[in-house]
């Protein structure tokens, strides 16, 4: 690294690294959608709605995804509620 | 046994018709019978970067309606043997590509054509969609740049199940990265992705890069592919990708900035 690097460092963040963090995540939620069932979309936003009469939870505290083992296909549901005050 | 390619990449403007005239001219220029196929109906513009837009006579519309012949349609390239190109409709009937008229035309010009190169449009609507289904190989254009890189992932699920080798459980479309308008200067200072972080996210192999370059606007003014221009940064990148897509190896040439004197004193 030359000296002029230290400076350039410390004028902004590295974008592109925020750029490939971001885009592992959003490439891993598609994914985990594109082998399932074409409904679970509208499955998620509906269980989003309902957990949402009781709690306010932020809108991607619902994730879903079909696991295949075997012969059976499990529906694995995570809700993740938000930290007590 | 002509093999389909298809190069596409879901987002527009990414350099999907550059990438498929220049690696159409640079396979036709290897020796094999090559035809480019323009699969963007209502907006071609494939001819333009052909530079035989004053050529076109008949379509790919036409051919499927029966209208016209493939002979009819072809045009021969004038600078390169072997090289033809089959135009796209204007046509603003989007229903005018048919599933069963593609099968036809592309069983027709593999009769005799080694590749044939489908360049498909951007999305992932029936055009798209078309272009890939009879693919054996896919080439998949990206921008260092976020919503391509998305774009791209998009498109390669759907190769891997919205394709006649995906349906029929044959071996699966063999997919190949073609990363453009890469700044080296940029991804060192950590302002673009790298090809490495593209490969890492999209987990495909990398089949060549080609540099942001003014002889890509350059030849497309001029109607030349720019594989062609042979002097030029990009066409050397497009003459490479091309060797190592017919299984010879040869480096990576541009994934570094040329660095002046000043560059290596400070940078060390």
């Amino acid at each position: 690294m030359g000296f002029l690097d230290y400076f350039r460092s410390q004028q902004k963040k590295r974008t592109a690294s925020m750029a490939k963090d971001r885009l592992q995540v959003i490439v891993a939620r598609e994914r985990s959608h594109r082998d399932g069932p074409d409904y679970l979309p509208a499955l998620q936003s509906d269980i989003l709605e309902v957990i949402r009469r009781y709690i306010e939870v932020e809108d991607d505290a619902v994730r879903i995804q079909v696991e295949r083992e075997g012969d059976c296909e499990v529906l694995e549901l995570n809700v993740t509620l938000p930290e007590e005050s | 046994m002509a093999r389909i390619v298809v190069v596409t990449s879901g987002k527009g403007g990414v350099g999907k018709t550059t990438t498929s005239a220049a690696l159409a001219a640079g396979l036709a220029k290897a020796g094999y019978k090559t035809v480019v196929v323009d699969f963007d109906v209502g907006l071609r513009n494939l001819d333009l970067i052909m530079g035989c837009e004053r050529r076109v006579v008949y379509d790919f519309v036409n051919v499927i309606n029966g209208e016209a012949n493939l002979n009819q349609a072809l045009i021969r390239d004038k600078r390169v043997e072997g090289l033809e190109i089959l135009p796209a409709s204007q046509t603003r009937d989007k229903d005018a590509l048919t599933f069963e008229g593609v099968q036809s035309v592309l069983e027709g010009l593999a009769e005799n054509h080694d590749y044939i190169i489908c360049d498909s449009p951007a999305g992932i609507e029936r055009g798209a969609h078309l272009a890939m289904y009879f693919a054996d190989d896919a080439i998949v254009v990206t921008n260092p740049e976020v919503s391509s890189v998305r774009d791209s992932d998009r498109v390669l699920g759907l190769l891997a199940s919205k394709t006649r080798r995906a349906e029929q459980g044959d071996a699966p479309v063999a997919e190949h990265l073609v990363v453009t308008r890469y700044a080296p200067s940029r991804v060192g200072k950590g302002e673009m992705l790298s090809v490495e972080d593209i490969c890492e996210i999209l987990s495909i192999e990398l089949l060549g890069v080609v540099p942001e370059s003014n002889a890509v606007l350059n030849a497309s003014n001029a109607g030349v592919p720019v594989i062609l221009e042979d002097g030029t940064d990009a066409g050397q990148a497009y003459d490479d990708l091309v060797a190592r897509y017919l299984g010879e190896a040869r480096p990576q040439r541009f994934l570094n900035e040329k660095k002046g004197l000043l560059g290596r004193i400070f940078k060390g």
